[in-house]
């Protein structure tokens, strides 16, 4: 039934395969098998491919608004930040009185900070459920006036890049500052806990992982559905000649706004899954060379067929993970090259690559 | 400040049934014969004056040419009736009742007027089908479009109009690879998929063969009546084989409008035409 579901698209159907197989494989070897065995996965692996798979959420995101709507926006990262910061604000709570000050109502930098109580934003955040909702309503919220501002005024094409680049870079210079109650440069860390479990525990980490590949996976079949519908179609029409459709009697800003809107949503569940993960948030997050990565990891996938955004994140990161490792210094350069390179030889990224050559192969 | 040539003309006053009813949605109303009204429009881009004082009006049902030389506004026209472009001062109605000028392209073309671009713009990546689903007279909001199929009766109507334009076969195929006469053909069809109650209708037959002209008289001629349409054309033989009513626009106004032989008898036309 799956095949035949997929009969029309079968690369979105391997890609699917896989992610499912490592969704549920390498957490269950991590627990399973011992160190030593080889089916084995060390706990670094285990963070390292969750993060992978949280990227991949993102770059998913992205590519609705970039490869379906045409809107490349150049301040993704804001939206996953956004999302960290929402998840990283729950587990500071979660800390408790274990921080170093043993404050048990304030985290460790605003007691440095000499604050009396929590700042009315951070009420609330106690709470799991409170802080998964706001994982989605404050990039939502972002996403929602910035859309609003931009689509109705028909801000378009690179100005609206560069006006979304701001945004993220505004908004880390204020997450910069220790006075708007976010920690500041060093941001969120040292996080202990997670619904009472420890993050450091082989099975948080395995279910972590495991709720970032199922996350990714529903993220993948919603998206695909979306693209598929008369939506869908409306929005893939804005790309290709935006005034004509407003001619055929569709509100383009808000087709643009809600396909948006959904894309941040996804981009902040992505970055809360991140910062258990990786443990740490700060306002680098923001910076928009984050953002730019993000563009780049869909342009090697190959934009508008959403899982080569999600090939794509997970090989430029592996790039990243390998080389960051051997020539730390020459990785910027490398990303530089690689996005020039595929502009000009692979506008489709490696999607169009592989399309072409199955088109070969047919043709012979 | 008052400007004598603009309280001389009180743009409500010329017609005195304009604007009396209040705005029922979806409801033109057409008790005068009148479809469109455009009265003293005039635009101007950078102290160019593309319509200066134009003055028109469309029957109801009436198949209406534009002609005109050049930056005559025939473009801009429709530009304005659009709502493409706002005009400095002048009024535009669509009926008696609904007042153009404060609306967006959206709502116009939700109310029903419909344009062809002079230069064909279909949605290259999407198939022939789809191009004319999404043109389809249905519910534009964006959460009802989501959730949004076909039902038997809209199928049939894409397959009706699939067939008017000659398509059936190509119904599966991207519009990109349409040849530039056939991409016409599909904006035709796309205009005919939305209902419309008046069709402006851009250079039609640009770059078309002489049977493809043909049958896109044919084909305009059988829309009059049923809409309103208002055909934009360079090609005079071809305004010739479709017109009742010929409107000749130079610099912005309208020069005259009468019969196509009258048209091309008067001297002011000639000469407009071909210089002095």
């Amino acid at each position: 039934m799956l095949l035949k579901y997929f009969s029309n698209d079968k690369e979105s159907g391997v890609v699917l395969l896989i992610l499912a197989a490592v969704t549920l494989i390498i957490p269950l070897c991590n627990l399973i098998f011992s160190a030593g065995s080889v089916f084995y996965f060390s706990a670094y692996t285990v963070s390292l491919i969750g993060k992978y798979l949280t990227f991949a959420l993102l770059a998913l995101s992205l590519d609705l608004v970039w490869g379906y709507c045409g809107i490349l926006v150049l301040g993704q990262g804001a939206f996953f930040a956004l999302g960290g910061y929402a998840m990283g604000m729950y587990l500071m709570r979660q800390i408790g009185d274990r921080g170093v000050y043993g404050n048990p109502d304030l985290p460790d930098f605003m007691v440095f900070l000499n604050w009396k109580e929590l700042p009315w934003y951070w009420s609330g955040f106690e709470s799991f459920p409170f802080a998964l909702l706001m994982v989605m309503v404050a990039p939502a919220i972002l996403a929602f006036v910035f859309g609003w501002l931009t689509f109705r005024s028909r801000v378009t094409g690179v100005y609206l890049s560069i006006i979304s680049q701001a945004l993220t870079y505004a908004l880390m210079l204020a997450f910069f500052r220790n006075e708007m109650g976010f920690g500041g440069n060093n941001g969120l860390t040292d996080f202990k806990d997670i619904v009472g479990y420890s993050l450091q525990s082989d099975t948080v980490r395995a279910l972590l992982l495991m709720s970032s590949g199922m996350i990714l996976i529903a993220a993948f079949m919603v998206c695909r559905w979306l693209v598929k519908t008369r939506l869908g179609r409306v929005v893939t029409a804005i790309r290709d000649q935006e005034s004509r459709v407003r001619f055929l009697g569709y509100r383009v800003e808000m087709y643009k706004l809600w396909i948006f809107v959904f894309s941040a949503i996804l981009a902040g569940l992505a970055g809360a899954l991140y910062v258990p993960q990786v443990g740490i948030i700060n306002p680098s997050e923001f910076s928009p060379l984050v953002s730019l990565e993000i563009v780049v990891w869909v342009a090697v996938g190959g934009r508008g067929s959403l899982y080569g955004a999600i090939i794509g994140a997970i090989l430029v990161n592996y790039g990243k993970t390998v080389l960051t490792g051997v020539l730390p210094e020459v990785w910027l350069f490398t990303l530089g090259a690689v996005f020039i390179l595929v502009t000009i030889y692979m506008p489709d990224g490696l999607v169009g690559l592989w399309k072409r050559k199955i088109g070969e192969i047919n043709h012979e | 400040m008052s400007n004598p040539a603009k309280t001389r003309f009180n743009r409500y006053q010329t017609f005195n049934f304009v604007n009396t009813h209040p705005v029922i949605k979806g409801n033109v109303d057409v008790s005068h014969g009148t479809v469109l009204y455009m009265e003293d429009v005039s635009v101007s881009f950078d102290g160019f004056k593309a319509l200066n004082n134009l003055s028109l009006y469309i029957n109801d049902g009436e198949l209406r040419c534009l002609i005109g030389p050049n930056g005559a506004g025939k473009t801009t026209l429709m530009d304005v009736i659009t709502g493409k472009t706002r005009p400095d001062s002048g009024s535009v109605f669509f009926g008696q009742t609904i007042d153009l000028l404060q609306m967006n392209e959206a709502e116009i073309a939700q109310a029903g007027i419909c344009r062809k671009f002079q230069k064909p713009s279909v949605f290259d990546q999407l198939t022939v089908f789809e191009n004319l689903e999404l043109s389809l007279k249905a519910d534009k909001g964006a959460w009802v479009t989501l959730f949004a199929s076909l039902n038997g009766e809209q199928r049939d109507r894409i397959d009706e109009v699939l067939e008017i334009i000659g398509m059936t076969e190509l119904r599966f195929q991207p519009a990109g690879i349409l040849s530039h006469g056939q991409k016409q053909w599909l904006e035709i069809g796309m205009l005919l998929m939305q209902e419309p109650r008046v069709m402006l209708v851009d250079e039609p037959v640009a770059g078309m063969t002489h049977q493809e002209i043909d049958r896109t008289a044919e084909l305009l001629l059988s829309l009059q009546g049923k809409h309103s349409v208002v055909v934009v054309e360079h090609d005079m033989a071809f305004v010739r084989s479709i017109a009742k009513t010929v409107t000749v626009l130079h610099e912005g106004s309208v020069l005259m409008e009468g019969t196509m032989d009258e048209v091309q008898n008067d001297p002011r036309v000639i000469q407009v035409y071909l210089g002095e």
